[in-house]
């Protein structure tokens, strides 16, 4: 198993988000998570990643066998969990470069390796932000710094395309993107589809799941998993919207 | 430029970026381990005449020492910077302290002590000409040493473009007249509580002077270095542009690390002439005291440059790291029409540091322009203060300024303020002032953190991200030391 949730129970601000949910995903697995607003699917994406503030009260998360609770967000990300944020933030000055390269060397140095060479560097990201079509020259743009919704979003993917991480999570990738940003960010989350890598998407909508089809579609409703099945429940969702799930 | 990278440069150019990756804490605080001569500690009429005695000077200078030493003496020290400290004892300092194996002056750098050398060599300078020569950089070097210079690189080339580069206490001896019409003529004797002591007891510092439309040949550059025991460190700058002559000046100083706190009273005066321009950059990371305020620099300095000429530029760029009190306003007196008064600053207050930082443009020349950026950042319960004053006076026809001024906070025990102050009195003129203050949100702190960048390095590659505005004015070598400088003085910011 790559990823194993047990009974989770997680809270924000005193008030309990995540009410017993489980979770299991395998290598190459692609997991849809569906559900209404404010269910608590961001909330689900930032425990799994370690963010501030968000109180693990009960449950456990093995990441690779390991007790993925215990570790600070870098080391997380370093041990090849990625988080595709649905408000990536600004971050002025630091160029999309310096940040990649920092994250690069932090994942190496992780794993015991040296500094990546400049070149190998600028080519493997040229070669990436060919992919997901942004130009060389927002590469040296400030993080997310007056980026357009459609490029932040291509952006995340970008990223995750230099590190090559185990499991990605992607909150929301696909809100806010025209037909062909969903179509590129879609091929992105393709390009890295394999036997060793799985993926969770966190979706509203139907749309993404045309292009990155999943292996198992579940419904985040009430702090907890309600239903879980194949491609068709996302259709069936779509249709009938998640009123019928919530009441029962 | 220079010749192809050979083995020897190669390897110094690594050891002194391994020398500066690896610098903790403050790496720079050994103590060289050299016997000094030093004059007793106490200040008078004797100390003065004692120091201008051993530098062999002129009477009029001496006379000029002493006028300033007898206003001095009268004078007050200013209480109107945002930060406190203990007063410092005048009468403990030792004013004067010299190794001494160099009581006769170095003839070549071979002839310079060997520990010395070590010294700087493990601060990362690279001092030997033919390693520089070499190697990636084109920078010559003036070291000094407590009170001495201990040698200048490159002079043969420089002199070869009719750039004078040398310690000042050899320009008094060889270029008299350049001196004495310069000296103090920016910052005069009586200007403020420490350029008067400065004035006084000012040891060794470079003096500059590039010709008539001759475009200096290299970076030049000055590092300072305390070393003894009770001393002060009083230099004293002094750059000319000649017409239509250009030169880029860059400073860098350290100091060991001491329990005490040590005074460094600098003043640095620039002249630029028609046409001319001088850009002087400064890297300051003098020691800052331990996490709870002991010891360190107090870095008193006067820093103004004098666009004399029309269509004359001075541009202050400073990184400033260190010191334990910081109370310094490099500043451009814009007298000649067109001309141009640039200032950018970072400045970081990390534990009990404390900076009063800032600069002052005045414009007299029609159409005169300044551009003034400061980026402050306080961490730990450092204490950050930009002040500026911006002078319009009547004849500044259509003068204008830009002001930014930007203050970053790490952590809530740090404070950062900003005391602006402008003048108009021509109503031609224009002044834009736009002023931030902002924290490292927790959003971007995650989102560095979630793609696997640790804390530190995170605060860090944020600061810098902040200050890339200043960077950028800074010549690429220095930009990237000035960098890394940034994030050591922020280690123990976060956490
Ligand atoms: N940082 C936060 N502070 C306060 N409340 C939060 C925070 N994050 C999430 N919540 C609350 O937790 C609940 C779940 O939110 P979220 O996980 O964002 O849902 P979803 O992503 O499924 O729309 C909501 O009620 C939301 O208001
Ligand atoms: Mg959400």
């Amino acid at each position: 198993m790559l990823l194993e949730i047990t009974n989770l129970h997680a809270r924000v601000e005193e008030k309990e988000i995540l009410k017993g949910l489980n979770l299991s995903i395998k290598p190459g697995e692609v997991h849809a998570i569906m559900g209404p607003n404010g269910a608590g699917k961001s909330t689900l994406s930032n425990v799994i990643a370690g963010r501030e503030g968000y109180e693990v009260t009960d449950g456990s998360i093995l990441f690779e066998g390991q007790d993925l609770l215990a570790l600070d967000p870098e080391v997380r990300a370093c041990a090849g969990i990625f988080l595709g944020f649905q408000y990536p933030v600004e971050i002025p000055g630091v160029s999309n470069m310096t940040l990649l390269k920092a994250a690069v060397n932090a994942r190496r140095k992780h794993n015991g390796e040296s500094e990546i060479a400049p070149n190998d560097f600028l080519t493997w990201v040229r070669e990436q932000a060919k992919k997901v079509k942004i130009d060389p020259k927002m590469l040296s743009r400030g993080v997310n710094e007056g980026f357009s919704g459609g490029e932040k979003k291509r952006n995340e993917i970008l990223q995750m395309l230099v590190l090559q991480p185990t499991l990605m999570i992607l909150d929301e990738t696909d809100s806010g993107l025209d037909i062909d940003a969903l179509k590129i960010v879609s091929d992105g989350i393709n390009a890295l589809r394999g036997p060793a890598r799985s993926t969770v998407l966190v979706t509203h909508y139907q749309r993404l799941l045309d292009y990155v089809q999943p292996d198992f579609v579940h419904v985040l409703a009430r702090g907890r998993i309600v239903r879980s099945g194949g491609p068709e429940l996302a259709k069936e969702l779509e249709e009938k919207g998640y009123g019928w799930l919530e009441a029962a | 430029m220079a010749a192809s990278p050979d083995a020897a440069a190669v390897q110094n150019i690594r050891e002194v970026t391994e020398m500066v990756a690896s610098r903790k804490l403050y790496s720079a605080g050994f103590i060289t381990d050299i016997e000094a001569d030093k004059v007793p500690p106490g200040l008078s009429e004797d100390v003065i005449r004692l120091i201008s005695a051993k530098k062999e000077e002129p009477e009029w200078l001496l006379n000029f020492r002493l006028k300033a030493y007898r206003r001095w003496l009268t004078m007050t020290e200013p209480e109107w910077a945002h930060v406190s400290y203990e007063k410092v004892d005048y009468q403990s300092i030792s004013y004067y302290s010299q190794p001494k194996s160099m009581k006769d002056g170095p003839k070549t750098l071979d002839e310079v002590d060997p520990k010395l050398l070590e010294t700087y060599r493990k601060l990362g300078i690279p001092l030997r000409e033919q390693e520089m020569l070499a190697g990636v950089q084109n920078v010559a070097v003036d070291v000094v040493f407590d009170s001495v210079s201990v040698g200048t690189t490159f002079k043969k080339k420089l002199l070869e473009a009719g750039v004078i580069f040398c310690p000042l206490s050899e320009a008094v001896k060889t270029h008299p007249e350049l001196v004495k019409k310069y000296l103090g003529s920016v910052v005069p004797f009586a200007d403020n509580f420490f350029a008067a002591l400065n004035t006084a007891v000012f040891t060794e510092g470079s003096f500059v002077y590039i010709p008539k439309g001759t475009r200096c040949p290299m970076e030049l550059s000055t590092y300072f270095r305390i070393n003894e025991r009770n001393t002060g460190q009083f230099e004293r700058t002094l750059i000319i542009a000649d017409e239509g002559s250009h030169v880029s000046y860059l400073e860098g100083c350290t100091a060991p690390q001491r329990d005490e706190n040590q005074l460094h009273a600098a003043v640095v005066e620039l002249v630029a002439l028609d046409d001319a321009e001088i850009k002087y950059s400064t890297v300051q990371n003098w020691y800052p005291g331990d996490e709870d305020g002991r010891g360190g620099i107090y870095n008193f300095v006067t820093k103004r440059g004098d666009c004399r000429g029309p269509r004359s530029k001075i541009s202050w760029t400073q990184v400033e790291t260190g010191s334990a009190i910081t109370w310094k306003y490099p500043s451009c007196i814009l007298r000649g029409d067109d001309s141009v008064g640039e200032f950018y600053s970072v400045a970081l207050t990390n534990h009990r540091q404390q900076a009063d930082t800032g600069t002052k443009m005045i414009h007299i020349g029609k159409r005169t322009k300044s551009t003034i950026v400061s980026k402050g950042i306080a961490a730990g319960r450092g204490q950050q203060s930009y002040r500026g004053l911006v002078r319009m006076l009547e004849s500044a026809e259509g003068a204008r300024n830009h002001t930014q001024c930007d203050s970053l906070l790490i952590g809530d025990q740090c404070g950062a303020h900003t005391f602006p102050y402008t003048e108009v009195r021509n109503p031609s003129a224009t002044l834009e002032h736009e002023a931030t203050t902002s924290k490292i949100s927790e959003d971007q702190m995650f989102y560095c953190r979630a793609r696997g960048i640790g804390e530190e390095e995170a605060v860090s590659m944020i600061v810098n991200g902040f200050c890339k505005d200043v960077f950028k004015e800074l010549p690429m070598e220095f930009a990237v030391e000035a960098q890394k400088l940034l994030a050591v003085s922020l280690e123990g910011a976060v956490g």
